[in-house]
């Protein structure tokens, strides 16, 4: 147990600061995935056939492909991608990108595409009447969205987003192969300097088991409170 | 491109090797612990669903490190005749791969049984059919083809799983694919062309699982 200590002797500051890492990364991922669903949503109910095929693309691909290979793409790929454009615009260093960010756009596109099925089912299930309703009172197109669907579109996904945030949550070990100083990394790294992967490993596995449970229990009230008058 | 395709193949044999296998075992697996989920026994109800609330709480790099570096950990099984299967990474991602997908088996196939009508087994229990007739030859089918589609996310969802027995040494597709990449530093060539692979894997089961539900899918 002193393994678990807080200070010079025990990881167990270093774990509490992993774990909050691994919550700040599911934040940024899940906001980044609501970006690409936002933008991805309509292109997959537009009408247009082109699009259409861009937003099935988009999410079949992703959700086709095992998420390490996302992340490896981005990481590896990434800052050659990224050194090919700076060379365009004439800068020639070495350009390193940012672990968080490269593992929060990796997880980001992948719960995005997890999101963008959630909120077109809602916006399926939404009553037609709702939109013939907006359009007999003369409301714009895009008031409609923000002020109508947008708002019922929330609340209809609320329990499936709860699913895509679980998977995001536990896809954020993977950023840990990166080197992003996570849960899982920071218990490797642990593991590795004490020789206890068992007890370490299990550590992991608790903070992942408290951190499913607590979302839980948040998401929960959510529902509850935004199901009220239903 | 072209010259990387035989070694990334290969990888893909392992992959499909260690999906077979995996959900074999977790089909089993699976199945002892919705039997297990369905009994009225408060203490054998709560440990299975300790068990899979375990398994779907947490990352699966969480229980495969655990299985491939923390069981080495046990003294007496490392001294058992366990260590001969713990100590192959092969058979340690097999390990963690089953119970992982065992645990969502057995909440597909608790919800399957838990939505039989109750008519099905009261028409089977007036006829005089016996409890464990009931059970084989009519809740067991029911349940199993009810839980097809579920089910084919769920073999998907362990197609790409398996891509992390790469990080425990095994060369996979995704393993073939590091391999590339650190040989020839061209990531896009390498990644994108086991995506591919790995889209077409299962775009066949998909369309395997589509054509079981066409056949066998249950009708109300």
């Amino acid at each position: 147990m002193e393994l678990l200590l807080f200070g010079d002797t025990g990881w167990g500051d270093e774990l509490f600061f992993a774990t909050l890492m691994t919550v700040a990364v599911s934040i940024a991922a899940m906001f980044i995935g609501f970006l690409f669903a936002l933008i991805f949503t309509p292109l997959k109910l537009s009408k247009n056939k082109t699009l259409n095929v861009i937003g099935n693309c988009y999410t079949t691909i992703i959700r086709g492909v095992p998420e390490l290979l996302v992340i490896y793409l981005l990481f590896f790929g990434g800052t050659g991608a990224a050194m090919y454009v700076a060379s365009i615009f004439g800068y020639d260093g070495y350009i390193e990108i940012n672990a968080f960010i490269t593992g929060a756009l990796a997880i980001g596109i992948i719960s995005g595409a997890y999101s963008t099925e959630v909120f077109r089912g809602a916006i399926l299930s939404i009553d037609k009447g709702q939109f013939e309703a907006s359009k007999v009172l003369g409301i714009k197109k895009n008031i409609q969205f923000y002020k109508i669907i947008l708002p019922q579109m929330l609340r209809l996904s609320i329990p499936n987003l709860s699913n895509v945030w679980q998977i995001t949550l536990k896809d954020t070990s993977l950023i840990s192969v990166t080197g992003l100083v996570e849960i899982m990394r920071q218990s490797y790294i642990a593991a590795g300097s004490t020789r206890d992967p068992l007890f370490f490993y299990s550590v992991a596995a608790v903070l992942y088991l408290m951190l499913t449970f607590l979302s839980m229990k948040l998401i929960n009230k959510l529902e509850i409170k935004y199901s009220k008058g239903y | 491109m072209i010259s990387i395709f035989p070694s990334l193949l290969s990888g893909a044999v392992i992959t499909l090797q260690l999906l077979v296998s995996s959900m074999f075992f977790g089909l089993i697996i699976g199945l002892i612990f919705a039997i297990l989920r369905i009994n009225k026994n408060p203490i054998i109800n709560k440990f299975a669903y300790g068990y899979s609330y375990f398994f779907r709480g947490t990352p699966l790099l969480v229980q495969l490190y655990l299985i491939y570096y923390g069981l080495a950990n046990i003294e007496f099984l490392r001294n058992s005749f366990f260590w001969a299967i713990i100590k192959e990474p092969y058979w340690c991602a097999i390990i963690a791969f089953s119970l992982n997908t065992g645990a969502y088996t057995s909440e597909i196939l608790r919800s399957a049984f838990q939505t039989i009508k109750k008519g099905y087994i009261e028409a089977a229990q007036s006829l005089g059919v016996t409890k464990k007739i009931t059970f084989y030859r009519i809740q067991l089918p029911i349940a199993i083809k009810q839980s097809l589609p579920a089910y084919g996310n769920e073999i998907i969802l362990m197609l790409k799983g398996t891509s992390l027995a790469s990080v425990i040494t095994i060369m996979d597709l995704m393993g073939e694919a590091r391999k590339v990449n650190v040989l020839t530093f061209k990531p896009f060539e390498a990644f994108i062309t086991a995506g591919i692979i790995y889209l077409f894997i299962t775009f066949i089961i998909h369309n395997i699982i589509k054509y079981l539900e066409k056949k066998y899918g249950f009708q109300t």
